[in-house]
């Protein structure tokens, strides 16, 4: 691996100390949100902690809006493009999405597999990211262009390169996060560990807990074949409202948070502890900090432990 | 007689190294054989003489195999896990319930197959013929392919980029024998790229009857619906409707109504008026749902009283009438489909 760090995309993420892929075979099990909570939680975990969420869903881009940065643009600077930071002057929490470059919210990114790996290595090697403690990637449902060019591009850094999978519990799931774990064993990443999503919701009338996509597949999957179990989280609507809504109603204000930054959107992360869910990302977080592989300062010291 | 190729084995989605080459600008495209990336590959050549770029030779045969099918649905949604597979089930089995109809389900979800688990048929195989591959049939007249029958083990994954996904696309649309069909129904991937490309050029000159599109009820999916209306608009299909799925949760214990997924900006029923589509119907999150979907059994058949049964038969029977009146309108609609692709053709990237 000696010319390991001669790519540009190798020579931009040197200064990024852990990149976490979240991805999950199946679509809509909560991969953003998980995400979305993963970055916050990581921010929250040190005062000093900077972090830094690329959004790798080209056709389905929903980072902007969870961490309600709907409407900003990606500015260029003569290092590069400048994330959007979503806690504003103390740029501890940077956003990269295809959301960003679109004129219209509404307009369709209607693109075959070459642009794609286009964009995703623009996306690695033209954002001026700076020093990251944590990369988290959130990547489309699947297994195709978007995550072999991921791997690929990130070839020179891969043993910092570690993943999330994301699940919920009825089997067809299940059956597309195993897709999902074959994929990085193919590819050598290791795994960090299994979310199991949407674990029982809670009845706000009468507190009675149902299993609305059945419960503990994650865990049993986890079990079977020696994965961490990260955590599971139930449905929480306060969540799915927090994230879902997050401060897009007033288009007008955008305009005058400039520079990429939006103080008020910051209010997100406080918002966020609120809800009952961040207690249980929190313990879900520690987990996964003690599975990360120690900093690594040498490319010798792969961590392919899954392999 | 539909003219055939020598009968294709039915190929081993696994057998690819998963690194096709990285910066191919695609045989469609201007710069195929000249870009960079092309110095050096196999196809060099051909792809510079421009005989590439002509039609896809597999038009022909996707359009003699197709022209026994009488309508093609495709189901879409920009957002993944709102429910376009488990609709597509119960719409192939709401049409095979009339025994006079013989209805398809094709599944081009190459990544992710789940109608086979949907339909109950997971550890079913593809078995070729003389006159094509067979589909996998759940009842005499409900035929099923999918990536999922062609997989040794339900673990392995596909890891293709677009170029060999659409390979298996055309292989679907031109080597399955489907024999007459009265409807298609065709199952997609979340987003709007290579496979939503391939089918749709590929079904260009058959015609395409229109989409049936899935949303759930929170703006993030709406989000990603807008975008798949969008491009159906961009690509001139037809929206035939939109349909809500997990709209609101009756808890078994009080039967109060929740909304877990809350429309926060007036789901789907307003973005279907925003979008100027019809709005189909709204079902309701019901765990026996997903539970029917896990166990490869008919909703429906299993418990026909619940509100969501109900609310698929509602949803059903709409578009049976609005097929009614397809037959009516349908040179009106090719015309328009005509129109609206010259127009957009310079927005598709």
């Amino acid at each position: 691996m000696a010319t390991a760090d001669d790519t540009p995309v190798g020579r931009r993420l040197r200064s990024v100390k852990h990149i976490i892929i979240v991805c999950s075979g199946k679509g809509g099990v909560g991969k953003s949100s998980v995400s979305t909570q993963l970055a916050l939680s990581l921010r929250a975990s040190s005062p000093h902690a900077r972090v830094g969420v690329l959004d790798v869903d080209l056709t389905g881009p929903s980072i902007p809006r969870m961490l309600g940065l709907d409407g900003h643009a990606v500015h260029q600077s003569s290092d590069g493009w400048v994330p959007v930071y979503a806690d504003g002057g103390e740029a501890r929490l940077g956003c990269m999405s295809v959301g960003f470059l679109l004129k219209r919210r509404e307009d369709s990114v209607v693109w075959r597999g070459p642009k794609k790996n286009a964009m995703i290595r623009q996306f690695l090697a033209d954002v001026r990211w700076g020093e990251l403690d944590y990369l988290v990637i959130d990547t489309p449902p699947g297994t195709s262009d978007e995550h072999l060019s991921l791997v690929e591009h990130m070839a020179p850094v891969h043993a910092r390169v570690s993943a999330v999978i994301v699940t919920t519990p009825q089997a067809v799931a299940l059956l597309d996060a195993m897709k999902c774990l074959s994929f990085t064993r193919a590819t050598a990443i290791p795994v960090l560990g299994l979310i199991e999503n949407m674990s029982g919701y809670l009845c706000p009338c009468c507190g009675e807990i149902s299993n609305v996509f059945s419960t503990g597949g994650g865990e049993e999957m986890a079990r079977r074949e020696g994965l961490r179990f990260l955590g599971s989280l139930p449905v929480d609507t306060e969540l799915v409202s927090l994230l879902d809504a997050a401060q897009a109603e007033n288009p007008e204000s955008v305009e005058q948070l400039g520079d990429g930054g939006s103080a008020r959107s910051f209010q997100l992360l406080e918002r966020y502890q609120k809800t009952s869910t961040a207690p249980l990302f929190k313990a879900i977080v520690d987990k996964l900090l003690q599975a990360l592989p120690p900093q690594v300062t040498s490319i010798e010291n792969t961590g392919i432990e899954a392999a | 007689m539909i003219a055939l190729q020598q009968s294709a084995p039915a190929p081993d989605p696994l057998s690819v190294p998963s690194n096709a080459p990285e910066h191919c600008p695609g045989t469609e495209s201007e710069l195929a054989g000249k870009a960079d990336a092309c110095a050096g590959c196999a196809n060099q050549e051909i792809c510079a003489s421009g005989q590439a770029r002509g039609p896809d030779p597999a038009l022909p045969l996707v359009r003699q195999r197709m022209s026994s099918v009488r309508r093609k649905i495709l189901v879409l949604s920009g957002k993944g896990g709102v429910g376009k597979s488990t609709f597509t089930a119960q719409l192939g089995w709401a049409f095979a319930a009339d025994e006079q109809l013989q209805t398809g389900i094709m599944d081009v979800d190459i990544c992710g197959p789940s109608i086979p688990t949907i339909l109950g048929i997971a550890s079913e195989q593809v078995h070729a013929s003389s006159s094509g591959w067979s589909p996998v049939y759940v009842q005499d007249n409900l035929g099923v392919m999918s990536v999922g029958f062609m997989l040794p083990s339900s673990k392995d994954a596909v890891m293709w980029r677009g170029p060999k996904k659409n390979g298996l696309i055309s292989q679907f649309l031109k080597d399955v024998d489907w024999g007459e069909l009265d409807y298609l129904v065709i199952d997609t991937p979340p987003g709007t790229s290579d496979e939503h490309l391939s089918i749709v050029q590929y079904l260009k000159e058959s015609g395409i009857d229109g989409a049936i599109v899935i949303t759930t009820p929170q703006e993030v999916a709406l989000q990603d619906v807008r975008r798949e209306i969008d491009f159906c608009r961009k690509v001139g299909i037809r929206v035939l409707g939109l349909v809500e799925n997990m709209s609101g949760f009756v808890c078994p214990n009080c039967k109060n109504e929740s909304q877990i997924f809350k429309p926060s900006t007036g789901g789907g029923r307003r973005l279907a008026q925003d979008m100027g589509v019809d709005f189909l119907g709204a079902v309701p999150l019901d765990p026996r749902i997903g539970k029917s979907a896990d166990y490869g059994i008919s909703f429906l058949d299993e418990y026909p009283d619940s509100p969501a049964s109900a609310a698929y038969l509602d949803i059903i029977d709409r578009e049976f009438s609005i097929f009614r009146c397809l037959l009516f309108e349908k040179s009106h609609v090719h015309r328009d489909q005509a129109k609206a692709r010259k127009l957009s053709r310079s927005h598709i990237l």
